[in-house]
């Protein structure tokens, strides 16, 4: 089960930031083919959001053939993003953890470790592109 | 698509005091609008004429497809909660449950027990004692049970604490997921509206400033940052928000008004988030000599 959340701040569309988790959880096999998405009421509920924006995202993800939605009954994933690469996650998600455990000891607060992680990373991206 | 709402050039004057100017708005059914503006901005002189309580000095507006309180059957199709959630104090909740159910012909009794109970209402308590979330949930119960089309609310939220304001916009969403009904809700703080509204009005001044669906609004809107002499020679297709000179650096919000791409020398356009676009138009309404002097857009291509 995936567990939306939602930042009003980032000036992304709240549907896309839906969409854009459900890929997300797709890609990590956090879901996988099968798995019901919860239902629109269900996250009208948790988020206290409008249902047309969650009724959008869940067209667009149809739209993109990932999931399907079965009249009454629900959501589900029709189709993972998991490619070869899954295997590799988990030994560089610990290799992470320490390094942010370095920095956390090294004095580092939150805002300084992600400012220091967000900068890095977009140089890296700039430098493979 | 079938519109809920619809004005063209509609104006109200309370003597010389203009409440709201030149309104064309045109809100397409089934949405979530948020209607936000500084006090004295004219939200309650537009909730007032759509439900009919008010008529206009001038124009025309059309709810969902007749003038605003036209019929008995008219009336039946729109429900309207006042500022502050108003109920009866010397009435228990039941009370106002037996009275909605006697005054409305769609009234649906199932729904409105049901409501009650699960936000916990005690049927035999007198309205006056209720809390403010209380009486809030008892006024969204009693508009939403009359079963009607247009559900319209004037600051809703204003007078609850967030967790109550939370609760409450949760259960009107939880609605709106189960009936169908456009809803306006309007409020002074776009904070309280930003998670639940997909349709935009912004009012300012007695004007409509900007209104459109939220998730086009967020697409067309940009922050991009040059040399004064950059932004001066914007290509056509953008529109000029506002401006902010720094030394020899400058900062623009602008609306791109067709598909033109940003050109490269903006290549650091961010997009806005709703509040930030909301700030850049109520800053020009207010101050018509910052970017509406070098740039100027006329406020109605704009809507």
């Amino acid at each position: 089960m995936i567990d939306f959340q939602l930042d009003v701040r980032s000036g992304v569309a709240p549907y896309v930031q839906l969409v854009q988790q459900v890929r997300h959880a797709l890609r990590l096999g956090m879901l996988s083919v099968g798995d019901q998405l919860p239902t629109v009421k269900e996250v009208v509920a948790s988020l206290a959001i409008n249902p047309n924006t969650v009724l959008k995202a869940y067209r667009e993800l149809e739209h993109e053939g990932l999931v399907t939605a079965r009249q009454g009954v629900g959501t589900f994933v029709t189709r993972s993003l998991v490619d070869d690469s899954l295997p590799a996650h988990e030994p560089l998600r610990q290799e992470l953890l320490q390094w942010f455990a370095k920095a956390y000891k090294a004095g580092l607060d939150a805002e300084n470790i992600e400012a220091l992680f967000r900068t890095t990373f977009r140089t890296a991206l700039g430098a493979k592109r | 698509m079938t519109s809920v709402l619809r004005a063209d050039g509609l104006t109200k004057h309370y003597g010389r005091h203009p409440g709201l100017v030149e309104a064309d708005l045109d809100i397409p059914a089934g949405r979530v609008v948020g209607l936000v503006g500084p006090n004295g901005a004219g939200k309650s002189t537009l909730l007032g004429l759509t439900s009919g309580l008010i008529e206009p000095t001038s124009g025309t507006i059309e709810v969902l497809g007749s003038r605003p309180a036209a019929s008995g059957s008219q009336l039946a199709r729109v429900g309207f909660v006042a500022q502050d959630t108003p109920v009866y104090a010397g009435l228990s909740v039941g009370d106002h449950l037996r009275l909605g159910a006697r005054l409305n012909q769609r009234w649906d009794e199932q729904l409105a027990r049901r409501r009650i109970a699960q936000v916990g209402l005690d049927l035999s308590q007198k309205a006056g004692r209720l809390s403010g979330g209380q009486r809030a949930q008892l006024a969204l119960t009693i508009a939403a049970a009359k079963r009607p089309e247009l559900l319209i609310f004037d600051e809703p939220v204003a007078a609850l604490d967030p967790l109550a304001r939370r609760q409450f916009l949760q259960h009107l969403m939880e609605f709106v997921s189960e009936l169908e009904v456009t809803v306006i809700l309007s409020s002074h703080l776009l904070g309280d509206l930003e998670r639940v509204c997909d349709h935009l009005v912004l009012l300012a001044s007695a004007r409509v400033q900007l209104a459109g669906e939220v998730d086009d609004l967020l697409s067309t809107h940009y922050r991009i940052v040059g040399s004064r002499d950059d932004v001066a020679h914007l290509p056509p297709g953008f529109d000029v928000i506002s401006a902010e000179h720094r030394g020899r650096q400058s900062t623009l919000v602008v609306r791109r008004t067709d598909t033109t791409p940003i050109p490269r020398s903006f290549a650091n356009a961010e997009r806005l988030d709703l509040e930030e676009m909301v700030l850049a138009y109520l800053t020009r309404a207010t101050d018509p000599s910052g970017a509406a002097s070098h740039h100027s857009p006329a406020l109605e291509t704009l809507r």
